[in-house]
Order: C-alpha cells, then structure tokens, then sequence
C-alpha cells in the first residue's frame, strides 16, 4: 500500500521537476516581456536532441550535453533579437501567434537537422533502482530532482545577490524606472530569453534516459510547463516550481490510482479547477483593470 | 449613415459575385475541394473574429466545439440513422448549450488565462474523442455516411461548394449585422476596457457569453458538415493545432475585420498546399512566414492594407 503510493510520489515528483523547470522558463520570459513562450517546449527537445547528435558525432557525453545547451541559449537569443525584439507594443495574440510560429519553425528545423525517431540517451550512473520503503527509485530520477533542486537554489542566489540578477528583477517590476536608472532593458531580455531557453534545455537533457525524446517532444511538455506557471501564477518563480511538482505529483497518481489513458487530461482538469476558483492561479499577483 | 449601409451592401455583393464566379476559374476536383474547406475555415474564423476581435476574448480551444459537433453527427447519423439535418441542429444546441454553461467561468479569466483555460477545455475534449475508442473508433477515426436532405444527396466538392459558398455568405452578413447593431457597439466597448463599459452600463458578461456561444455554434455547425463532407472524422480535428490554426487566420487576416478573417481563411488554407512542394521544409517555412507576417502587419493584411490605402490616397489630397 505504502509502497505502491511512495511508487507514485517518486515518478510524480520526476516530472514535476521537469515541468517545474519548463515552468520556470515561462516564468523568467513572462516577468521580463510579458510574453508567454509557447516555443518554451523547443527548448527542452533541443537539449535532448542536441544532446543525442552532438553524441553521435563522437563528442564525449558530458560535453555534448553542454553544447546542447548551448545550441538552445543561441536560439533563444535569436528568438528575442530577431521576433520579439522586433515587435514593440504588439498585442498579446500578436506574440503568442510569433513564438507559436517560431516554435514550428524550430521543430520543422529539429526534423530536417536532426530525424524523426525516437532516441535516448544513457543514464548518468547505471540503472540499478534503488530500494525506499518497498519502493524503487531509478538513479536517474535522483539526478533530476538533484539537479532541479541545484538549479532552483542558484536562480535563488542569482536574484537576489547579483546585481545582474536584481536588474531582471527590476525590469520585471518596472521596465520604464528600470531604464531610468540605468539598467540596459533590451539585455536583461536578451538575457532572459536565453537562461529559460538553458533551464528547458537542460530539463530536456534529464528527461530523456528516463521518456526518451524525438522532435516533436516539445509540445506537450511546453503545455505542461505552460499549466505549471498558470497553476502557480504567471510571474511568479516559486509559484511554476510548487506548480510543476503539484502537476506532476497529481498527474502519477491519477494515473496510477484513477486511469492511466486519462494521465495528459489528469493536468489540465487540475489547471480548470484550480483557475475556476482563483482566477489568478495559486501564488499570482490579483491585477487590476487600468480604465 | 448611409455610406456605412452602402458600403456593407456593397461588400456583400461583391463577395456574392465572387463566390458565384469563382467556379468558373477553378479546373479540377482538388481545386473545389480547396475551395469549400477554406469556405468552412472562413466561416468558423468570422465565429471567433467576433469573440477575439470584437469581444477581446481569446479562444484556444474552438477546435473542441467542432470535433463534438462532428463526432455528434457522425455517431448519430451514421450509426443510428439519424437524418442529417436533424443532426446538425442537435449538435449546434447541444454545442451552444455547452458552450453556454462552461461561458460564465471562463470568461471571468483574462489574457493568459484565458488562453490556458480554453487550451485546456479543447485538449481535453481531444483526449477524450481519442481514449473512447469503443464510441469514436479512437486515434483511427471512423468513416461518416454522406450528408443527405430528404431524397437528396450531396456528395461531390462541385455540389458542397454551393452550400458552403451559401453558407459562408450568411455567416459575413449575419457578422456585419451584429458589429453594427447595439450588441456590436457594446462588444467593441467591452474590448477597449471591460470596466469602463460596465461603469457606462454595458452587461459585459451577458455580451462576451452570447459572442462565445454564437462562435461555438458556428464551428459546430461546420464541424457537423465537414465530418459528411471529409466522409472520415479523427481526434486530430479537435486538436490544439486545429484550434491555433483559426486564431492564425483571425490574426492574420486582421482582427475586428470580417473580411480579414475570410481573408486569413483563404492565406493559410491555401497555403500549405503550396508549401507541400517544399516537403521536408514545409513546416519550417510555414512557421517562418507566420513570424514574419506578424512582425511587419502585427495588426493584420486586411487592416494594414486599409491603413496604406488612407495613407497614399490622403497624400495624393494633400499634393493637389
């Protein structure tokens, strides 16, 4: 019984690790823009992916990873200098519509670059599970809560004892008083834009020995990312990480106590939900109409 | 006044000549069927202009509300031997009921919420459609019988085209009608600030949920046509991307233009088709095109169009 449900937790808490570092994504373009990145998803394909070819062209693993990583922070880059930047007041349809659009390009790209098999990638220390309480939890899924947890605590320290850190911060509150006192608007996005294409990027890394990745794995993992930062309230760090691993954690066990045909609805049942009672998800700032 | 009025008639004269005279340019059996599906897209499109472009409220999950509609009709007509019609208007009240209920909350959200919330309903609607195999033959789709009316039986592109083309007509005219009517006005106030129109007394919950479900039913009733038009049905029709598709061609073609959003229907319907040609390309250059539209008429072709229009022709007055 316990150790059926401790079963659960464990691959709950996995992805929900996954989804909170894509939410976190989402989190960090959205404070900085107030644009929602549905190309988020691409980035987290283009760290398994990369990873898997720059691999098979005889890089060593740990660096392959790192170039991947690497090929996903240049795309973001390249997302905000040549689309976003270039749209200024546009409305939010407008945006979403251009990293939709860049979102099928990246994959359109990934297929022709790459292929349209399915590939994974090795365990980063054996296979052999691990025994808790009658459970078992594979090494792997220990790497991605670890280095989750790693992550989390360095975007902690990045904002709030770096200056470059409290200048995103700023910006995110204040664009126009962040300008005026000197911070430059346009980097902080740039900047942006690449650190959560490098965070998807390495969720797609993590992920991949354990649900192996193909070009179009992005979709539904950017979607799940995306409920994470809704469910936590857009804008709000600790709001995506409590919201992917909520998701992820109430996703296993419906899927395991409930159905698990119904495991994809499972989260966006929980996002109506949660939305239907607080309009602006668990931990979002109530806004107000400007008349 | 009257400029207004003529200038509407004037519009939909000229779309009743083009649809009457587009027969005559189009060859084969391929090109009509191009035809009537960008017909159907056009009039799912002017549904969600009304909502998106009028009301302000985004819709990420319209593609729902046609898969319901369609598989209504596929399960009841071909299975059960309803007549088709009869199926059509089940599905659109049932669909508009639905549409109704699920209204009140949804669009209490804003913005990005709202988009999450409507992307949500619609996926779950297609995951469903697509695990209740023993109902809608799961992700292989099932086969539809043919749309008839009494003795009556439409079955080639040639015939559809003349209801579609009938079809999208109506739904342009009953489209103007409502922008110009009280309910137009109170929905343009509700987009440019939802407070201030409720401040001057606009019901502005009572304006987006009718707009809702008047779109819900306009993409259910083509939902309902297309599954005897395609003759197959499958979840992908519900999917997100189907619903992403629409709110291209909304944005596309212009928001709060209704001939924009016929115009968006045309563009990305036609579209792919040429592309194919490019093969493994396709998508790249697609996505490419959508950035980059969106970039240089973030506004849209039809108003952008519109704007160019006023500006050269003030500049031609100011050089007399």
């Amino acid at each position: 019984m316990l150790g059926e449900f401790l079963q659960y937790l464990f691959s709950g808490l996995t992805s929900g690790a996954i989804y909170a570092l894509v939410g976190l994504g989402f989190a960090l373009i959205y404070n900085a823009s107030h644009v929602i990145n549905f190309a988020q998803g691409e980035f987290v394909m283009l760290g398994g992916m990369g990873t898997v070819f720059i691999a098979a062209a005889g890089v060593p693993l740990p660096l392959a990873g790192l170039l991947a990583v690497l090929l996903a922070t240049v795309v973001g880059f390249a997302l905000e200098k040549l689309a976003v930047e270039q749209t200024r007041n546009a409305s939010v349809v407008t945006l979403i519509i251009i990293t939709i659009g860049a979102s099928i390009f990246v994959r359109g790209g990934a297929q022709v670059a790459f292929d349209k098999q399915f590939h994974t990638l090795p365990s980063f220390s054996g296979d052999t599970p691990i025994n808790i309480l009658g459970a078992t939890i594979t090494p792997q899924s220990l790497w991605v809560l670890g280095i989750t947890v790693v992550i989390v605590l360095l975007l902690q320290y990045f904002f709030t004892r770096t200056l470059l850190g409290k200048a995103i911060l700023a910006t995110s509150h204040n664009p126009m008083a962040a300008r005026l006192v000197g911070i430059n608007v346009n980097a902080i996005l740039l900047m942006s834009f690449g650190l959560s294409a490098a965070l998807g990027a390495v969720a797609g890394i993590l992920i991949t020995p354990i649900t192996s990745t193909n070009y179009e794995v992005g979709i539904m993992l950017g979607l799940k990312g995306f409920c994470a930062a809704i469910l936590g309230g857009l804008g709000s760090g600790f709001g995506a990480i409590a919201g992917g691993v909520i998701l992820g954690v109430a996703e296993a066990l419906g899927a395991g106590y409930i159905s698990s045909e119904y495991k994809d609805v499972i989260a966006f049942v929980i996002i109506l939900a949660a939305l239907f009672f607080m309009p602006s998800g668990l931990f979002g700032k109530r806004g107000t109409d400007r008349v | 006044m009257r400029s207004v009025l003529s200038s509407r008639w004037a519009g939909l004269l000229l779309l009743a000549v083009v649809i009457a005279l587009l027969p005559l340019g189009l060859k084969n059996n391929f090109q009509f069927d191009i035809a009537v599906r960008i017909g159907f897209n056009a009039i799912v499109v002017i549904g969600l202009n009304l909502l998106i472009g009028y009301a302000g409220q985004i819709s990420l999950g319209h593609a729902g509300f046609l898969g319901l509609a369609a598989y209504f009709s596929a399960i009841t007509v071909t299975r059960y031997g309803w007549p088709p019609l009869v199926s059509l208007l089940a599905a659109a009240t049932l669909v508009g009921l639905l549409a109704f209920i699920i209204a009140r909350p949804v669009l209490r959200l804003k913005g990005h919420y709202l988009a999450m919330a409507t992307l949500g309903l619609g996926i779950i609607i297609s995951i469903v459609l697509n695990q209740e195999a023993g109902l809608t033959g799961g992700p292989d789709g099932m086969a539809v019988d043919p749309f008839t009316i009494g003795a009556f039986k439409l079955v080639k592109a040639r015939e559809w085209y003349w209801l579609v083309g009938a079809l999208l007509w109506l739904a342009v005219w009953l489209s103007l009608n409502l922008i110009d009517s009280p309910v137009g006005r109170a929905l343009r106030a509700v987009h440019g600030s939802e407070v201030a129109a409720e401040v001057v007394g606009v019901d502005t919950t009572r304006y987006k949920v009718m707009v809702f479900v008047l779109s819900a039913v306009f993409a259910s009733v083509v939902g309902s046509l297309q599954a005897h038009y395609v003759s197959f049905i499958s979840p992908q029709q519900a999917g997100f991307f189907q619903s992403v598709e629409w709110v291209i061609m909304v944005v596309l073609g212009g928001m709060a233009s209704t001939y924009g959003a016929v115009i968006g229907a045309v563009i990305l319907t036609a579209l792919p088709q040429v592309l194919t040609a490019l093969e493994d390309y396709e998508h790249m250059i697609f996505g490419l095109i959508m950035m980059l539209v969106m970039i240089l008429l973030p506004k849209g072709i039809v108003p952008s169009a519109g704007a160019l229009l006023r500006r050269v022709s003030s500049k031609a007055e100011g050089g007399k």
